[in-house]
């Protein structure tokens, strides 16, 4: 299993932000982006889960084998976490709620509505569904956000174990994270020159 | 699949939303009827079908919006898109859930609320059966445009704007059939139109909604 970009370029909107990234991840890498706000890890990471479109270059990723984490935890407020666990296991179909809720810790909080839940219980229960979905390739944007150190910590080891399992993870942070072996990548040196790919202000009119 | 389509039913019913909103607003725009129109009970019987029908098409409307937006918001759709399901496979479960948690209710009301307005008694049996019949293509032409309209905020009116004419074959056929069968005619014909439209938004528009959910996800 392996991930491969070629020269990728990605635009935001009509505006070119990034060209020519190139990284070759394969089974045990993990690859953190770095790169002031606005820089583009976003953009490149929607990217590379499929959410966005490829403006250019090429790019060799298993979609089937791809779980993604963005901004948001994609958790529904009025169930509680172990539902909105259990209807991913149910969209993934796997069969491995409770071994994830005691993995991650979630067992304290796990039958309360989700929108009781502050927003670090809230990122720990939408991280677990990484661990739902049973997939190779994680995908994740600021995964530390609003967790704690010890939580961060519990998250870190989770990477460190996926990728020592033959998982490969991308993910983005402003953080000195514990991941032995991770390939930092600052994207702010992909930064593009062309900036206007709106075709409408071309040529003459 | 059957994951999400019992997820947004019990989300329907949890939050109230959907599920209630659309029956009060129905309940409401019939009781009002009488006190608008006056309760002339010929006048009343002769309306009854159009109301009834619009009551039931404006109460359908009324909860599209919420078939994709909450799911954008909450990054449910971004997570959806990247998992196995396919994305018609998505609109047409989130659809179908709409029609259990909106048509079905609304079906089920329409009758005791014929009542209300005075509904010959040959008309309840074909009443119920044409919005039983009708109210699936109602859901699944709503997700088509909830669909396109899913990236913009407060789009409720562009979303009315683009689904009410599409709904307007649905409305005819469907008070068509009631009215025929109170003046003794034959609604089979209607009828059997209605089912047409309603199979026809069921297998073309899941398609129609991935397409235009992959355009507004990108």
């Amino acid at each position: 299993m392996t991930v491969k970009a070629t020269n990728l370029a990605c635009a935001r909107g009509d505006r070119m932000i990034l060209q020519d990234v190139s990284f070759t991840l394969d089974a045990g890498d993990c690859l953190i982006l770095r790169g002031a706000n606005g820089a583009g890890k976003s953009t490149l990471l929607r990217v590379l889960a499929g959410l966005a479109p490829l403006a250019a270059g090429e790019l060799i990723l298993d979609a089937d084998q791809m779980a993604y984490s963005g901004h948001q935890d994609a958790l529904k407020l009025q169930l509680t976490a172990r539902e909105n666990l259990a209807f991913w296991a149910g969209v993934y179909d796997t069969h491995c709620v409770d071994q994830v809720i005691a993995d991650y810790d979630l067992g304290s909080f796990a039958d309360r509505p989700v929108a009781t839940l502050s927003a670090g219980q809230k990122r720990r229960v939408g991280l677990a569904r990484l661990s739902i979905s049973e997939r190779k390739i994680w995908i994740m944007d600021e995964p530390t956000t609003s967790l704690d150190a010890e939580n961060r910590d519990r998250i870190t080891a989770k990477i460190r174990d996926h990728i020592a399992a033959g998982g490969i993870v991308i993910l983005s942070t402003h953080l000195d994270l514990d991941i032995p072996h991770a390939t930092a990548l600052d994207i702010a040196q992909f930064g593009a020159t062309v900036q206007d790919t709106s075709p409408f202000l071309e040529g003459d009119y | 699949m059957r994951a999400l389509f019992l997820r947004d039913i019990q989300l329907g019913i949890r939050s109230g939303g959907g599920f209630g909103l659309a029956l009060a607003f129905f309940l409401i725009v019939v009781m009002f009827v009488p006190f608008g129109i006056g309760a002339e009970r010929a006048l009343l019987a002769s309306v009854a079908p159009g109301i009834l029908w619009i009551g039931a098409l404006l109460a359908c409307l009324l909860s599209l919006d919420r078939i994709f937006q909450l799911d954008m918001e909450d990054g449910t759709l971004d997570t959806l898109a990247t998992s196995p399901l396919p994305l018609s496979g998505i609109t047409a479960a989130k659809a179908a859930a709409h029609w259990v948690t909106t048509g079905l209710p609304l079906t089920l009301a329409a009758v005791p609320l014929g009542y209300l307005l005075n509904l010959p008694n040959t008309a309840y049996g074909v009443l119920f059966v044409s919005l039983l019949i009708g109210t699936p293509a109602l859901s699944f032409i709503g997700a088509f445009g909830a669909a396109i309209t899913v990236g913009i905020k407060r789009g409720g009116l562009l979303l009315s704007l683009l689904v009410l004419p599409l709904y307007i074959p649905t409305l005819i056929f469907g008070a068509l059939s009631v009215t025929r069968t109170i003046n003794g005619q034959d609604a089979t014909a209607t009828l059997a139109l209605l089912i047409g439209l309603s199979l026809f938004s069921i297998v073309l528009m899941p398609f129609a909604a991935a397409l235009a959910l992959k355009a507004n996800l990108k």
